[in-house]
């Protein structure tokens, strides 16, 4: 008992311990960096010699023309366009055609996007535009799904329950955005 | 009396030894969150933002291509410029990158590369479309745009 009494307790000294971990984490800080590995995605159409073979007339109606000049202005249906978030609203209602107008789409699924920019056209804005267009069926996709385009985006289509989901907003309508073989003037 | 001042004279230090626990926390959270920097970056990096955001289903799968300015302006020019893995190359180079790329993965799989574009907001579409046309030539059509998240704060700035 009495020797109990004069032991020192007996403790490991950690205190360097802390300044090792600091160490590791900040080299960790500064060799890694963060993944950020989301984006937009697009597929692009095959090699022109197979297009060729499938020579597809396609009616202007059906088309949906956005073009950008190297200075980035926007020409869209063959009108001036200044704010380009409005093209998310003319693209749904010229692919859904909720009135049938004759110069919008003729069904859903015959609408196509030709997206044309030059060769001078900054990418920021091919970005802010295609962002656009695909909001634009994200959008139509998820109403029919009855979500959220968030919701529908984030969708995983291992799930058999949200793949249903997915097939249920996508359904026969295709994301036809063109991308068009850029034009050279003024680039 | 004398039974309580020995309970005061405790030792005074403050226990420490959590202390690493909690930067260990730290540390796996790091190592679980990011990946280590497979290639040196040479190029300017300003990537747009946007909304629409998809996330790369299979990581394996993927190739990255970076383009932009190059951060040596002195020794590369001004002009922008086509990263793959450590070296420039040339849009004519694309071809023979994208089918190395595709020797990497198993052979049923080499038809779903997936080509991450980290392309700088000043980049031109002109080379972007070079890019394109040989991914095309070269049967690698999935494209993914790396992009970072427009956020509310964005649109704020932006409009003012």
């Amino acid at each position: 008992m009495a020797r109990s009494k004069g032991r020192a307790t007996a403790e490991v000294n950690a205190g360097s311990m802390a300044d090792i971990a600091f160490l590791l984490l900040i080299f960790f800080l500064v060799t890694t960096t963060i993944a950020s590995d989301k984006g937009l995605t697009l597929t692009l159409p095959p090699e022109p010699d197979d297009a060729e073979q499938i020579d597809v007339k396609i009616k202007d109606r059906n088309l949906f023309k956005v073009a950008i000049n190297s200075a980035d202005r926007l020409l869209v249906e063959g009108e001036r366009l200044d704010d380009y978030t409005k093209i998310k609203e003319m693209l749904i209602e010229h692919v859904l055609n909720p009135n049938n107008s004759d110069d919008l789409a003729e069904s859903p699924q015959d609408a196509i996007v030709s997206f044309k920019t030059d060769r001078g056209t900054s990418y920021e804005i091919y970005i802010n535009v295609l962002d656009q267009l695909q909001g634009a069926y994200y959008q139509i996709y998820a109403d029919r799904a009855g979500i959220t385009a968030d919701e529908y985006r984030s969708l995983d289509l291992k799930n058999p329950k949200e793949k249903a989901l997915y097939e249920k907003g996508k359904g026969d309508i295709p994301m036809a955005i063109s991308i068009a073989e850029p034009t050279n003037i003024g680039g | 009396m004398s039974k309580f001042k020995k309970k005061t004279s405790a030792s005074q230090e403050i226990p420490t030894s959590a202390l690493p626990d909690i930067i260990f926390m730290l540390l796996f959270f790091f190592m679980v969150t990011t990946v280590l920097r497979e290639t040196e970056i040479k190029v300017e990096q300003k990537i747009p933002k946007a909304t629409q955001l998809k996330k790369i289903e299979r990581k394996s799968l993927v190739s990255y291509l970076y383009i932009g300015k190059p951060k040596q302006t002195e020794k590369f020019g001004g002009e922008a410029k086509i990263q793959a893995n450590d070296v420039f190359i040339e849009p004519r180079d694309v071809l023979l990158w994208v089918s190395k790329e595709k020797d990497k993965l198993s052979e049923a799989e080499r038809d779903k590369i997936t080509i991450a574009l980290k392309i700088d907001s000043e980049a031109k579409m002109g080379i972007v479309t070079d890019v394109q046309q040989k991914l095309r030539k070269a049967n690698a059509r999935k494209l993914m745009y790396n992009t970072l998240k427009l956020t509310n704060k964005d649109k704020s700035n932006s409009l003012l």
